[in-house]
């Protein structure tokens, strides 16, 4: 079976070449993985995506038409970078948009993914949520706060899809080597093989070198292995390269674990098949006892407020951490009776001495230049704003020990200093949930276009 | 002594899921690997003081087909929490690169 992964995220474009190279071949599917938690807990939440719409439109325009008129089935999992119902709701537009430009016609499948609060309530009471970290715990509160939660199918609803004849799937939140398992796994092929060769076209031709994630993947698979064959003249692939990509953002190179069960690796091969091909083998499954789905939630964490400004005089960055240690308490007694200590957070983002890698930072100098970010993160935007326009003044003409630059201690870029942010998220849910049955979550709606 | 920044070919951080962390060495020599392998600098008690995390957190892995050594711990702070510095934990290597090695 011949799989063809479009490139890492939808929206993150691909070469043309690419998808001609890769048509000629005659792939059995078409695949795509349209989103991740990578870019933090704000887009779900807020309902957006993190890609851009006409970067979206032109990757899906390119190969629909193709896909349709050849009868290849053309899969895109957690649409709109995060797979809720606003997500999918967007990306369905932009389908519906480009099949009305084309004057396409075809079956699309909707696979619907957010989980509804009071099934996972009852999920808790019966003890079937388990952590996925030591730092994140759920409590029934956890859960009626979130404004979304989404479940992450496996490969059952979108084998679903394909048996009710679907020629477009357009799926919330997925498993990303789901997207590309569900067919070879309907169709009976090995399982550590196939789970082992859809986790590495997830991300496109990363697993190549030259890698990258804005460009196609071919995957050929067999009974006893799986060839991986780039799609552009200038990539190879080697046994390093793809080895090597199992690493990337997994905990543990050996053990891939999906809601189905645990993808063993410890005993898989990979070796130079030819010039630019790489021949995997070795890989086995070990099916779950009972199947999990990985479940994702977001809260409301409050409006922030930041300014932004840069620092130049060495006496003031010489004392830097007094002098916000300073501001900040200064802010509390300007406030006091006013807005609670407890209401807000004000953090200083100090770029050019610890911004990046904070408390780990191993470098104890610090630079000619700092740049700062003040942060004000507060229940209303009007709070955030007050503590942030407060901070920053306050910051801004603080007469600390020493000062020779006593007309301003800050350059600010801009006019306004401050900026309003809106509203931020956090993740309040990252947990697996047994559920009775993993399809029973994620409904598939058939929709003629 | 060379310091781990001049042997490795990569020297990485990301987030593996928002609730951890997850570095990367890799080598594009066996001798460079195998090296680092046997300084035993690479230990959970270096990690530990490094990253300012329980030994208990981390987890040190071999994996001589890329040759390469992962090391995962939990993220102090969520990613996307108020407080997080690096939302994609893409720029956590820096205590890396210095690392003596024998």
């Amino acid at each position: 079976m011949k799989i063809l992964a479009l490139n890492g995220i939808l929206g993150y474009g691909y070469p043309v070449k690419s998808l001609e190279n890769g048509l000629k071949l005659a792939p059995d599917l078409i695949g795509v993985d349209a989103g991740s938690t990578d870019p933090g807990p704000y887009y779900l939440g807020k309902g957006k995506s993190f890609t851009s719409r006409a970067a979206v439109k032109r990757d899906i325009e390119l190969v629909l038409p193709e896909a349709l008129i050849r009868g290849i089935p053309f899969i895109i999992g957690t649409a709109g970078g995060s797979g809720g119902e606003p997500h999918l709701k967007w990306n369905r537009e932009i389908i519906e948009e480009i099949a009305r430009e084309k004057g396409l016609h075809f079956k699309l499948a909707l696979i619907h993914s957010e989980i509804g609060k009071e099934y996972l309530k009852g999920k808790l009471k019966e003890g079937k949520i388990r952590p996925m970290g030591p730092n994140l715990n759920i409590e029934e509160k956890d859960i009626e706060e979130s404004v979304r939660i989404v479940g992450q199918m496996g490969t059952q609803p979108f084998i679903n899809a394909l048996t009710l004849g679907a020629e477009v799937i357009l799926a919330g939140r997925s498993s990303d080597a789901a997207i590309f398992a569900a067919l070879p796994l309907k169709e009976g092929y090995n399982p550590g093989l196939t789970w082992h060769a859809a986790k590495i076209m997830e991300c496109g031709a990363m697993c190549c070198v030259p890698g990258t994630t804005a460009d196609s993947i071919m995957a050929h698979l067999e009974k006893d292995y799986f060839l991986l064959q780039p799609l552009n003249i200038k990539r190879r692939c080697t046994p390093t390269s793809v080895a090597a990509h199992t690493l990337y953002e997994q905990p543990d190179p050996y053990y891939l674990y999906e809601s189905e069960g645990m993808a063993d690796l410890s005993q898989s091969k990979y070796e130079q098949y030819d010039d630019s091909i790489v021949r995997v083998s070795g890989s086995s499954f070990v099916p779950a006892e009972k199947p999990t789905i990985k479940i994702e939630g977001v809260v409301k964490a409050g409006y922030r407020t930041i300014s932004i400004a840069g620092m130049r005089d060495p006496i003031m960055i010489n004392e830097i951490e007094e002098i916000t240690k300073a501001v900040s308490k200064h802010v509390k007694e300007v406030f006091i009776n006013r807005i609670s200590a407890a209401d807000y957070q004000l953090l200083f983002r100090l770029y050019g001495k610890d911004g990046v890698e904070g408390e780990n930072e191993p470098c104890a100098r610090k630079a000619h230049e700092l740049g700062v970010i003040i942060e004000a993160v507060a229940k209303t935007q009007e709070m955030a704003d007050d503590v942030c326009a407060v901070a920053r003044s306050t910051m801004l003409h603080y007469p600390y020990e020493g000062r020779k630059a006593t007309a301003g201690n800050l350059a600010f870029p801009y006019s306004p200093s401050d900026i309003p942010m809106g509203i931020s998220y956090k993740f309040s849910i990252y947990h697996l949930v047994e559920p009775e049955d993993p399809g029973e979550l994620f409904p598939v709606e058939i929709i003629n276009i | 002594m060379s310091k781990l920044v001049e042997l490795a070919k990569v020297l990485r951080s990301k987030n593996a899921g928002p609730l951890y962390l997850t570095l990367d060495i890799m080598f594009d020599e066996q001798q460079a690997y195998e090296r680092v392998k046997n300084s035993g600098a690479l230990s959970k008690k270096l990690i530990s003081r490094l990253y300012h995390t329980g030994e208990e957190n981390i987890s040190i892995i071999d994996y001589p087909a890329a040759r390469s050594i992962k090391i995962t711990m939990p993220r102090k702070v969520i990613s996307g929490s108020i407080g997080d510095t690096d939302i994609y934990g893409a720029q956590q290597h820096a205590p890396l690169l210095d690392v003596e090695i024998e």
